[in-house]
């Protein structure tokens, strides 16, 4: 997902947050991953905003996608530029609000904004793991975010709510957890990558593979493969956007200048665009981590691990309503696999909304401000409340 | 809970035939009015599918289900037996395929009410009759060729296409609306000529 950090127009926010961290698994309880490989100890970084009720039955988890964090919503300190990554849906009378819901959010394992992945010291070496961290997958990362809600006393979301990376982290909630969760918004998202959405990210980590300075992974302490990260960004940002998007965002025209230069630089705005994003990245951003982090995306295959090969059969146990939102100009995860779920939740008699929102942004569509996805994710959160609700 | 407008006339009789706690599924949906009444009053499980992305925000604001998509390709997905109603109202007239329309409400659920504009209406008669122009009345205010109903048919047509494809009519009403259809009345006197809609509950043979 793309940074489309901006305040919100009303002016309205949740105000100060404060991120935290909780650590579980030790030497002698390691946390066991899907792969067979154990690691120890797993920390998360997670930030909260609202009031959980008295008998906690108000609780939101937000999953992030790809390159978020956990800080979603609300600002660190009066004096910070720029508020969580989607203070426009979150905050007091805003889509997700925090005057009603009490909002969890918190960094995927594997990430490098505060949880456990590939940057941090490995006790068994006292460096960074880098390349030794093992792979993960979406299931390793609900999992983790299971034993946070355990340790905050957390027995049933009323929601869990997630876009892209977020949303597949939103649908192994659902099929792993059926029990501790009483609904689900899943937004532009799917069941499974396709072949081109594998390919995208094997382009991008080939990309900071071949980065002379990757050193099979261990470059802590070392100069960063900056430049392999950075494109696999502008990758990135290809596939989060749209041919129509990109046709009003920039066109063919050029950045400050008039006339063709016959000369290799940025001349067209959508290159100085990408370079930009890249640049902005790697200031913010682990490359083994992303490395990690769509890897385990493109493993993820709900029908696999949780069907024998059949989505219906993976949704079987289900019990959550379903909220799932598709963007007409999203082609990395089009509509059609959006349909693919819901028919699998229709076949199990799941109740399930399904809307098509029209946008031309692509896949960023869902971090934009958009009235209409605020009134969905308002009206299916009341309804889920108000069923909740102990008579 | 969200503050409800006064029912359609011709949604109201047909709320009058569900039951408390029913399944129910609506194609066509709009803006939720039917189910949002339905599941506030009558305590129904409901489900609805709606083809415009306007109206399916629309409805899920009021918190409705609602699935957006083409009814005569999104009933395929139900199981069978999944609901106890389908209904289709003022739509039917618009379906390509109604046999299969109907077989399909029938398959994932146990009666069906469908409900359609009457061409045989006495106005619709007199038009035809009197300007030799395709009618064009409240009821069916399109012009022959932007209309999106594409099958005509009156009340009696109905009866006649149902026992030749062998379902089962239950209960009927032929009413008479007024009003933008907010008010109306149930019409027995010579109601092919002088209902404006027509109302089915239909079963299994």
């Amino acid at each position: 997902m793309s940074e489309y950090i901006g305040h919100d127009h009303n002016g309205t926010t949740v105000g100060p947050v404060e991120k935290q961290f909780f650590t579980f698994a030790g030497k002698e309880d390691p946390f066991l991953l899907e792969s067979g490989a154990e690691i120890h100890p797993v920390t998360l970084a997670y930030e909260t905003c609202g009031i959980l009720n008295e008998d906690r039955s108000n609780a939101v988890l937000i999953l992030h996608a790809l390159s978020g964090d956990s800080h979603v919503a609300g600002y660190y300190t009066p004096e910070d530029p720029k508020p969580g990554w989607w203070d426009i849906m979150v905050g007091p009378g805003k889509g997700i609000d925090t005057d009603r819901y009490f909002v969890i959010c918190t960094n995927i394992l594997g990430s490098c904004m505060g949880s456990t992945g590939p940057a941090c010291v490995n006790p068994k070496t006292g460096i960074p793991y880098g390349t030794d961290f093992p792979l993960i997958t979406i299931g390793d990362m609900v999992r983790a975010q299971k034993m946070l809600m355990d340790h905050l006393g957390i027995k049933k979301l009323l929601a869990v709510v997630g876009g892209s990376v977020g949303g597949m982290q939103v649908l192994e909630w659902c099929v792993r957890y059926p029990d501790n969760v009483a609904s689900a918004v899943a937004l532009a998202t799917t069941c499974r990558h396709s072949a081109l959405a594998i390919a995208f990210n094997e382009v991008a980590r080939q990309s900071i593979m071949a980065d002379p300075n990757w050193c099979s992974g261990h470059y802590y302490g070392k100069a960063k493969p900056g430049m392999g990260l950075a494109i696999a960004r502008m990758i990135g940002h290809i596939t989060y956007l749209s041919d129509e998007s990109m046709r009003l965002k920039f066109g063919r025209r050029l950045q400050n200048k008039s006339a063709l230069s016959f000369e290799f630089g940025a001349e067209f705005q959508v290159e100085s665009y990408l370079q930009y994003q890249g640049r902005k990245f790697i200031e913010r951003f682990d490359a083994n981590s992303f490395l990690y982090i769509t890897k385990a995306a493109d493993y993820f295959d709900l029908a696999r691990e949780h069907g024998k090969g059949s989505l219906v059969k993976a949704f079987s146990k289900c019990l959550a309503r379903f909220l799932v939102v598709s963007y007409t100009s999203d082609w990395l995860y089009p509509t059609y696999q959006s349909r693919e779920m819901v028919k699998a939740m229709k076949k199990n008699n799941l109740d399930v909304s399904f809307c098509e929102i029209e946008a031309q942004w692509g896949h960023d569509a869902f971090l934009l401000p958009n009235d209409k996805l605020d009134h969905l994710m308002k009206g299916f959160l009341n309804r889920v409340a108000h069923e909740s609700a102990p008579v | 809970m969200w503050p409800m407008n006064p029912l359609r006339y011709d949604l109201q009789i047909i709320a009058s035939w569900i039951p408390p706690g029913a399944k129910v599924l609506e194609l066509g949906c709009g803006e939720g009015d039917l189910l949002l009444w339905l599941r506030q009053n009558r305590q129904v499980k409901e489900r609805g599918i709606e083809i415009k992305e306007s109206k399916v925000v629309k409805c899920i604001e009021k918190g409705i289900s609602v699935l957006q998509g083409d009814i005569n390709t999104e009933i395929m997905d139900y199981p069978d037996q999944a609901f106890d109603f389908a209904i289709c109202s003022q739509t039917l007239q618009q379906v390509y395929d109604p046999v299969f329309l109907i077989q399909s409400m029938l398959r994932v659920a146990d009666q069906c009410v469908v409900s359609f504009p009457n061409f045989g209406h006495y106005k619709t008669r007199v038009q035809l009759m009197f300007t030799g122009c395709a009618p064009v009345t409240k009821e069916l205010p399109y012009e022959w060729y932007d209309t999106p109903n594409i099958r005509v048919l009156s009340l009696r047509d109905f009866e006649n296409f149902t026992r030749q494809a062998g379902f089962r009519i239950l209960k009927k009403a032929a009413i008479n609306t007024k009003n933008h259809q907010m008010e109306g009345k149930i019409v027995t006197f010579l109601p092919n000529l002088s209902a404006t809609y027509g109302i089915f509950l239909i079963g299994h043979q």
